[in-house]
C-alpha cells in the first residue's frame, strides 16, 4: 500500500524542480512557463492524494478549477509571448527592460 | 512490496526523470515533449489514486490541448538557443542549492510525528459501481455551481484576452464598417428624380 506521505513527497520533488527550472532557465520564456505547469502538476498531485486518503471528493473538484485556471493561463501566457516575439524578435527576459525607465 | 507500490515507485521514477529533463533539456521542441511525458505518467499516478475523470481530462486537456498549443508556438518561433543559455551554468547551485533545501524541509515536516501523516488509515477502495465522474458532477452541479459557472466565465475571458492580443489589423485587408452600413438611408443610395410625364403622340 503507498502511503500518503510517498504522494506528497512526490509533489514536493515536483514542485522543488520546477522552482529549480524557474531559476536555471531565467531567460526562456517558454521553460519558464513550462516549469509553472510543471509547479501547478505538483499542487495537483497533492490535492488528488489528499482527497483519496481523507475520502473526500471536495479536493478533486478543486484540481478541476486549477485545471481550468492553468489552461487559461498558458493559453493566455502564449499569446504574450507571440506579441512578444512579433515586436522584439526576441524572447529573452533580458532583453525585456523597456519599462526600466 | 505489492504491486500497487511498484506501480508508484514506477510512475513517479519517470515523472521526476521527465521533469528534470524538462528543465534541463537544451531544445525547448523537445522539453515540451519530456513535459508531454511527465503529464502522462501523472495521470497515470492519479488513476492509482481512484481520481478516473481527472487523469483522463489531463490526458485530453493537457496533453491534448495546451501542449499542443505549446509545441505549436515553440515551433513557430526562431529563437536563438545558444543565447538563451546563457547562466545555465552559473546559476545550477544556487537553482540546486533552493531545490534540495525545499525538498529537505518538506520532508522533515511531512515526516515529522506532529503532523501525524503516518497515523493515517489507508483508504477504502470504492465499491465496483461507484463512478468518479458521476460523483464529480453530481458536486460540480450542486455544491460547486457557482464556482463552475465563474470557471467557464474566466474561460471566455482568456479566449478574449487571447483573441485581442494577438489579433493585428493588416493594411491591405478589406473589411466592412457594420456601424456605416446600418446608418445607411435610402437617399443616400437611390436619387428620385420628378419630372413631367411624357404624352404618348
Amino acid at each position: 500500500m503507498v502511503a500518503l506521505n510517498d504522494y506528497l513527497i512526490l509533489g514536493a520533488i515536483l514542485f522543488a524542480l520546477s522552482v529549480m527550472g524557474i531559476v536555471l532557465n531565467r531567460k526562456n520564456v517558454v521553460i519558464l512557463l513550462m516549469s509553472i505547469e510543471l509547479m501547478l502538476l505538483a499542487v495537483n498531485m497533492n490535492f488528488v492524494a489528499f482527497s483519496h486518503y481523507l475520502g473526500d471528493t471536495a479536493g478533486q473538484v478543486f484540481v478541476f478549477f486549477i485545471l481550468t485556471v492553468a489552461a487559461a493561463e498558458a493559453s493566455i501566457g502564449l499569446a504574450i509571448l507571440i506579441v512578444l516575439f512579433r515586436n522584439r524578435q526576441t524572447i529573452n527576459v533580458e532583453d525585456l527592460d523597456s519599462l526600466k525607465g | 512490496m505489492g504491486f500497487e507500490q511498484i506501480l508508484f515507485y514506477f510512475f513517479a521514477g519517470v515523472l521526476l526523470f521527465a521533469a528534470t529533463m524538462v528543465i534541463t533539456i537544451r531544445n525547448p521542441v523537445k522539453s515540451a515533449l519530456f513535459l508531454v511525458l511527465a503529464f502522462f505518467n501523472a495521470a497515470a499516478l492519479w488513476i492509482l489514486l481512484e481520481a478516473e475523470f481527472l487523469a483522463i481530462v489531463l490526458v485530453l486537456v493537457y496533453v491534448g490541448a495546451v501542449m499542443v498549443l505549446f509545441l505549436f508556438v515553440v515551433m513557430m518561433l526562431d529563437i536563438n538557443l545558444v543565447k538563451l543559455r546563457e547562466g545555465f551554468g552559473e546559476y545550477l547551485p544556487y537553482g540546486g542549492l533552493v531545490a534540495v533545501l525545499l525538498v529537505i524541509e518538506l520532508v522533515v515536516v511531512l515526516n515529522s510525528p506532529q503532523f501525524g501523516l503516518g497515523e493515517m488509515p489507508d483508504p477504502v477502495g470504492q465499491a465496483a459501481d461507484y463512478s468518479n465522474t458521476r460523483e464529480l458532477g453530481r458536486l460540480l452541479y450542486t455544491t460547486y455551481v457557482y464556482p463552475f459557472e465563474i470557471a467557464a466565465l474566466l474561460l471566455l475571458v482568456a479566449i478574449i484576452a487571447a483573441i485581442t492580443l494577438t489579433m493585428r489589423k493588416r493594411k491591405d485587408t478589406r473589411y466592412q464598417n457594420p456601424a456605416q452600413q446600418m446608418s445607411v438611408q435610402a437617399k443616400d443610395r437611390l436619387r428620385v428624380v420628378k419630372m413631367p410625364a411624357e404624352r404618348k403622340g
